[in-house]
């Protein structure tokens, strides 16, 4: 069970975590009428051996979506960090 | 009753005072606490424990432990019936009943021991290759002869009455293996002060050390420390995170009073110590299996632990150092030790020396080639060993003996380690797989499991002993699974190279002990078969469980019931008292239909939504999601989720909301109203409760952290009374409110806040049904009471409670849509909403809604469907086509060709299918939703609902979907 250290509820199982894909995908911003760049940010996704950055949304603890960086080969979580901060560059 | 002729005078951690009585196939034992089943059984001389899985060859007592593969008994009866558990792992009790398995009529008289007189046609592959035409008869002749005859034992037919629990531990250090060098682990991390958990899957510390330290008890007075014996960590998981299983109750007949059986373990732990130890090999000669023939370590834990002399003459043979000390241990019991055979021909001087003063002959470079007696051993027959190691030389002997202590090397327990997905090494030098790599963040190996142990005299590799008599006769290397030498031999030649297949061909490793004696020598042979290394030919892969886990355990209690939550509206207990029939709806319980005077859901449904339409009707609507939304860029947000306008929504009213996923598909709908400037309460779909909130904060948090907004889920704090019909609006008039409910201050879509019969609410004067019709929402507490007045104020007005089937009912007649139409594939324009759509703003999935596939001419539309025999019904998920379906037209064996299968559905004329059915109690005749091809165009034409299963073509004409007031002016009025 891979133990993610929530910032603000501590070390928690996976089970309390919605797992919700790479976290290096950004939005395209909110009036963009580039198809194609919806097309990529909606479909398209890499799919990493080693480091990645995820996001996951701690659905039954503090309800906060957090980016955390896991090693896809062997599920050890290296860093995790509130979504909401980490991009407006807070910390 | 048999006396315990093998017990030794003294010695053994037995309680000697504490005699225990027991039953074994029907006869009747003594043993003392502190044995296993095992070791009492083999005090009273038993030497015969079960038949062999194929054979049915005699089979005895192997080991001492988990790793035991032969001696597999059924405890219990009835219920409580459970087969294939080690007898070396049952702690006896008063009254213990066991039974022996795979023998019939019994164990010493066993009648399919005729298989061992054929084995030579019951190969590897015997099954595969036999039993394979006709094939008519695989399931009804062939499984079932091959099951009865190749058995273990048989799985209880009842219930478990017992109870299991799960629980959570969490530790700075979680020690896996009582044993010494887990002890000490345990006692250095407990005296730096961690939290320290020592797990043990037997019921004792100490392991196979002969007298237990004073360690264990200073271990057990530490407060920091906690012992759990009788625990097995059963599966390794990400993040030192292990299952253990805790045996509460086994050790008694049934559980005491309030207890469970087992009890499931999740434990947590920041660094974990591995002190499983290791497992002894068997030596693989003819007649290996013979009962009398045991690993020396199993023999050593009997006359040490148990103090039972598992036979009176012994030889030792072994290929390693560590069966020195195990000879020694028997001659001090009082077995009369004759040989020890060293296949070695260099042998430990040390040892030697120790073995021969107590007159012991060591004979090195030498190996037993072959056990002899009918049943049980009587001799075994010596012979030098080559020293390329292929033959046998002289001198040959022949020693007789009732027991054979022997020692194949030591294989580390590493199968815990491997569960995430590793591979362990091999060293050469120790003949073993070591953890090597498999060791991940704070994780230790200690002891035997980390391969650390000395030679004085490194071990001869050896892993079967050649046969003098030119390979006549069966030499085992996995027991459990009667695979012997020339099985391995048989699938190498027929062009078998992995060890997977070799395990699937042959079963090696497979079944209750997952060749924990067995694996590598299967591994080894391959290789030697095959002419390359053993790292070459691979490593089986370890999975959870390490030892069989009763599904019981697994499941903790979740079973039933427990298996999933329940969600009740605060008005549940009325719903039952007035016989609700309920219905789920994702975790929620609803009412259904509430059947009155043995009516059917048919007739209860149609006399609702009737009484709803002519009077008034109330339904708990308490389950749709509910969401307060508030902040300053509150009015922004709704503006970029809903694909239509909010931003012209003023303070007091509700709008009917369609929210769009980011591919441009239709996500959700609800009733959002604006209850102050920067205030929103929004309502989504029962279903989509928890994923539209989960977005919507994915959206504030990840995608757009600069909206200042703040959105709260106040689901279960609000109670939601729908009340529709003509007379609703007389019915809360006269409930008693301070709010004003005409037609001018609370118009359709008006909300407003104030109370109902004093109790707080917020009115919605929405309609699902086109009736007249208000959502009354009021805290929680409120529900039950707020309902029950409406119920009693409502009969004047010939109120009805309905559920979700009438409910139902309602919306199709309306030709709203629902959970059957927002089918995820669906876009607004398909259902009919494409109007709604901003062309003046952006919105989520406004981009990809444009995608050609999306926008084709032909793509399935909403459209009413209504039967041209109005007495016909219409069935969700027909099809329909312009011409009836008859794919049954087809001649018996006609088989469609793949081509046909495969034909696409404009090949196939679908045009679309039925989405919702219901009879309409207004109308008086069956009426659908569907997804029909040009919907639109096709309204007034004659198309078929084919159902295929059921054989049906029904004439349907297209129709609009509002079936009932399409312009809306009950609603209104």
């Amino acid at each position: 069970m891979i133990r993610i250290d929530c910032p603000f509820c501590g070390p928690r199982d996976h089970g309390e975590f919605t797992y919700a894909g790479d976290a290096t995908k950004v939005r395209p911003a909110h009036g963009s009428t580039d198809m194609e760049a919806w097309l990529d940010y909606v479909y398209f996704r890499d799919n990493p051996k080693g480091v990645h950055k995820e996001l996951w949304h701690h659905a039954h603890g503090c309800r906060q979506w957090l980016v955390v960086e896991r090693d896809t080969t062997t599920h050890d979580v290296l860093s995790v960090a509130f979504a909401k901060l980490s991009k407006s560059g807070g910390g | 009753m048999a006396r315990q002729i093998n017990r030794t005078a003294g010695g053994g951690e037995i309680d000697r005072g504490q005699t225990i009585r027991f039953t074994f196939d029907g006869k009747q034992y003594e043993g003392f606490a502190g044995d296993t089943l095992a070791s009492a059984l083999l005090a009273n001389g038993v030497r015969l424990y079960g038949r062999s899985f194929k054979y049915h060859r005699p089979r005895g007592l192997v080991a001492a432990g988990s790793e035991e593969p032969n001696a597999l008994v059924t405890m219990r009866s009835g219920a409580r019936r459970e087969p294939n558990i080690p007898a070396t792992m049952i702690e006896i009790y008063e009254g213990l009943v066991a039974e022996s398995q795979n023998r019939w009529p019994s164990l010493s008289l066993d009648v399919m021991g005729v298989n061992n007189l054929l084995s030579p046609i019951f190969v590897a592959g015997f099954y595969y290759k036999t039993f394979m035409w006709p094939a008519s008869l695989w399931e009804p002749v062939y499984e079932r002869l091959i099951r009865r005859a190749a058995g273990m034992g048989i799985a209880p037919d009842q219930p478990d009455p017992d109870r299991y629990e799960r629980a959570h531990a969490f530790c700075d250090v979680l020690v896996i293996g009582g044993g010494p060098v887990g002890i000490q682990a345990a006692l250095k991390a407990g005296e730096a002060g961690e939290r320290v958990l020592l797990v043990e899957q037997m019921p004792w510390l100490g392991g196979s050390i002969e007298k237990l330290t004073t360690d264990a008890d200073t271990l057990a007075e530490m407060g920091n420390v906690t012992v759990m014996t009788r625990t097995t960590a059963f599966g390794q998981y990400d993040g030192n995170c292990f299952a253990l299983v805790e045996r509460v109750a086994d050790h008694v007949s049934v559980p005491p009073e309030g207890q469970p059986r087992q009890r499931s373990w999740v434990a947590r732990a920041k660094r974990v110590v591995f002190a499983t130890g290791a497992h002894e090999r068997p030596l693989v000669f003819r007649n290996n299996d013979l009962p009398g023939v045991m690993l020396a370590s199993a023999a050593r834990d009997y006359v040490n632990r148990f103090a039972v002399r598992p036979g009176r003459n012994a030889v030792v043979f072994t290929n390693n150092d560590s069966a020195y000390e195990v000879t020694l241990n028997l001659s001090a019991a009082g077995v009369d030790v004759s040989l020890l055979v060293d296949a070695r021909a260099a042998i430990p001087e040390k040892l030697a020396a120790k073995v021969r003063e107590a007159g012991i002959e060591i004979l090195a470079g030498a190996v037993v080639t072959r056990a002899k007696g009918f049943g049980k051993l009587r001799a075994v027959d010596v012979a030098g060993l080559s020293s390329d190691g292929k033959s046998v030389v002289a001198p040959k002997r022949k020693v007789v003996c009732d027991l054979l202590a022997m020692s194949g090397g030591w294989s580390p327990v590493v199968h815990l380690m491997c569960h995430k997905g590793g591979r362990p090494s091999y060293d050469p030098a120790r003949l073993a797989f070591l953890p090597g790599d498999l060791l991940g963040l704070n994780q230790s190996a200690v002891g035997g499991c980390a391969g650390d142990w000395t030679d004085e005299v490194p071990p001869r590799e050896l892993w079967k002993i050649p046969q003098p008599d030119g390979g006549v006769g069966k030499a085992f290397l996995d027991f459990q699974n009667d695979v012997s030498t020339k099985d391995v031999e048989l699938a190498h030649r027929e062009g078998y190279v992995s060890v997977e297949h070799l395990k699937r061909y042959t079963m090696l490793g497979m079944a209750t002990d997952q060749g924990k004696t067995a694996n590598i020598l299967g591994l080894a042979l391959m290789a030697e078969a095959r002419g390359v290394s053993i790292p070459e030919v691979g490593t089986t892969t370890f999975r959870p469980p390490y030892t069989p886990t009763a599904l019981g355990a697994v499941a903790a209690g979740e079973v039933g019931r427990n298996f999933v939550p329940e969600r009740f509206s605060p008005m549940q207990d009325w719903h039952e008292e007035h016989g609700a029939v309920m219905v789920e709806a994702g975790l929620w319980m609803r009412p259904r239909y509430y059947p009155k005077d043995g009516e059917d859901i048919h007739a209860a449904y149609r006399r609702e939504a009737k009484a709803v339409r002519e009077a008034v009707g109330i339904v708990d609507v308490t389950s749709l999601g509910k969401i307060d939304v508030q902040g300053p860029d509150a009015t922004k947000f709704l503006e970029r989720v809903y694909a239509n306008n909010f931003a012209t929504l003023k303070v007091g009213r509700a709008r009917y909301g369609v929210m769009l996923r980011d591919d441009g598909v239709v996500y959700d709908d609800g009733t959002t109203s604006r209850i102050a400037e920067n205030h929103y309460f929004m309502t989504t779909t029962t279903a989509n409760a928890g994923p539209v909130m989960a977005f919507m904060e994915k959206l504030l948090q990840v995608d757009w952290p600069e909206l200042r907004v703040h959105l709260t889920s106040v689901s279960d704090q609000w109670a939601g009374i729908a009340v529709a019909g003509p007379k609703s609006r007389e019915l809360l008039a006269a409930l008693g409110t301070d709010i004003d409910m005409s037609n001018d201050a609370l118009p359709f879509m008006g909300v407003v806040d104030g109370t109902l019969d004093g109790a707080p609410v917020r009115i919605f004067r929405i309609s699902f049904s086109g009736e007249l019709a208000y959502e009354i929402y009021t805290t929680s507490e409120y529900g039950h009471a707020l309902w029950e007045r409406a119920w009693e104020a409502g009969q004047t007005f010939g109120v009805v409670p309905y559920g979700t089937e009438a409910m139902a009912a309602l919306r199709i007649e309306k030709g709203h849509v629902a959970g059957p139409e927002l089918d995820g594939l669906t876009t607004m324009d398909d259902l009919g909403l494409g109007r709604m759509a901003s062309k003046k703003k952006h919105f989520v999935g406004g981009v990809l809604m444009h995608r050609p596939a999306l926008l084709e001419a032909d793509r399935p539309k909403l459209v009413g469907l209504i039967p041209v025999d109005r007495s016909l019904n219409l069935k969700s998920g027909a099809l329909i086509r312009e011409a009836p379906f008859h794919p049954h037209d087809r001649p018996v064996g006609d088989v469609a060709s793949f081509d046909e299968l495969t034909e696409t559905p404009e090949a196939a004329g679908l045009l679309g299918h039925i989405t919702s059915v219901s009879y309409s109690p207004e109308l008086g005749h069956y009426v659908g939703l569907a997804l029909v091809a040009n919907g639109a165009e096709r309204q007034g034409s004659l198309m078929y609902a084919c159902h295929a299963v059921k054989g049906e073509n029904i004439e349907v004409e297209v129709v609009s979907p509002h079936f009932v007031d399409p312009d809306g002016e009950r609603l209104r009025g």
